[in-house]
């Protein structure tokens, strides 16, 4: 009993840290799925990314391409959304060792939810046993959440019709700077935004649309591999 | 390639991503070089995509309504409004001047 009340005030603040993260990320999906609407995919097809995919950066991103590109861009949508879905190796390495104890099932089931919400309630945890909790917690809470306010957002982005008319264009670029900006604290993840953006315009008018934003990446591949702008390169 | 091809492969892409955090043996990208590539993948990403959606148009690079909805997406987020509201926001003002000019 005693170890009960110990663990009583960890058990209730991982619970609150999943449902604020949880329910303030899951409303994002509103403006995916009528963002999703927009570009051109129709409602199953939102729904599919979000019950399936679900990695809020890939899906905005595949979206983003093809709305921009049409039929050309479809190597470079699905080159870019991937490319957005690699930090979720590195977080299912990290998550592993915290939630990876049950069979297969279990496995799978986690690594659908490895995603940055649930991966970051997980990590701010002090024990083991709350990691675990909030990992489980956040990732369900979003899940559920985001292919709810998916569906919502696409029936509404439906009805709207023009979407220029209504500004979904610039909403879609203003999600992009909204994913972008909690990374940004880093002098080097500046560097980098910085630089991946004057390669994106500066390509843009001479490589088929969806390829600057790949060409673009490979900023981060060189000022990561020398590590510029990094602590050690800081004066 | 129809809408539904795309999207069946890179779900699949992204599915094996998450999986493979869970599959290949740790080490790799805990390393400091790789860690920090996957972390700067990102962010390289997200801003051209932000770039491509506010100023491009094809293959031309365009300033219109979304270059100040934008920019006031950048001073709300400054100000630790919502992501939602932010979305909205950034809607209205290109919806807005699009209406009046």
């Amino acid at each position: 009993m005693g170890e009960v009340t110990a663990a009583d005030p960890a058990r209730r603040a991982v619970i609150r840290d999943s449902l604020s993260v949880g329910l303030a990320t899951a409303a994002y999906g509103i403006s995916f799925g009528a963002l999703s609407v927009a570009s051109g995919l129709d409602v199953w097809q939102t729904m599919f990314l979000s019950l399936v995919m679900f990695t809020g950066g890939s899906q905005f991103a595949l979206i983003g391409v093809l709305a921009g590109g049409g039929p050309a861009s479809a190597g470079p949508a699905i080159a870019a959304a991937a490319l957005l879905g690699v930090r979720n190796v590195v977080y299912g390495m990290r998550m592993k060792p915290v939630v990876d104890d049950g069979g297969p099932m279990r496995r799978v089931g986690a690594a659908w939810l490895t995603i940055d919400e649930s991966t970051a309630v997980a990590l701010a945890q002090s024990d083991e046993r709350s990691a675990r909790l909030g990992f489980w917690l956040t990732g369900t809470i979003v899940f559920v959440g985001w292919n709810l306010t998916t569906l919502l957002g696409a029936l509404i982005g439906d009805a709207l019709g023009d979407t220029r008319a209504w500004g979904l264009d610039a909403a879609a670029a203003a999600a992009f700077l909204g994913l972008l900006w909690p990374r940004l604290k880093r002098r080097q993840a500046g560097a980098v935004a910085v630089g991946a953006a004057i390669v994106a315009a500066a390509t843009t008018p001479v490589l088929v649309p969806g390829l600057p934003v790949l060409v673009a990446a490979s900023v981060a591949l060189v000022v990561g591999w020398f590590d510029w702008f990094g602590r050690r390169g800081s004066a | 390639m129809t809408t539904w091809h795309v999207i069946l492969i890179a779900t699949a892409a992204t599915l094996a991503l998450k999986l493979g955090g869970y599959v290949v043996p740790a080490g790799f990208l805990e390393r400091e070089r790789p860690a920090r590539i996957a972390d700067l993948l990102t962010v390289a990403l997200l801003a051209a995509l932000i770039v491509v959606q506010t100023l491009g148009a094809g293959q031309a690079i365009v300033l219109d309504a979304r270059v100040p909805a934008v920019i006031v997406a950048a001073a709300l987020y400054a100000l630790r409004v919502p992501f939602v509201v932010v979305v909205v926001v950034a809607a209205a003002v290109a919806a807005g001047i699009r209406a009046f000019t």
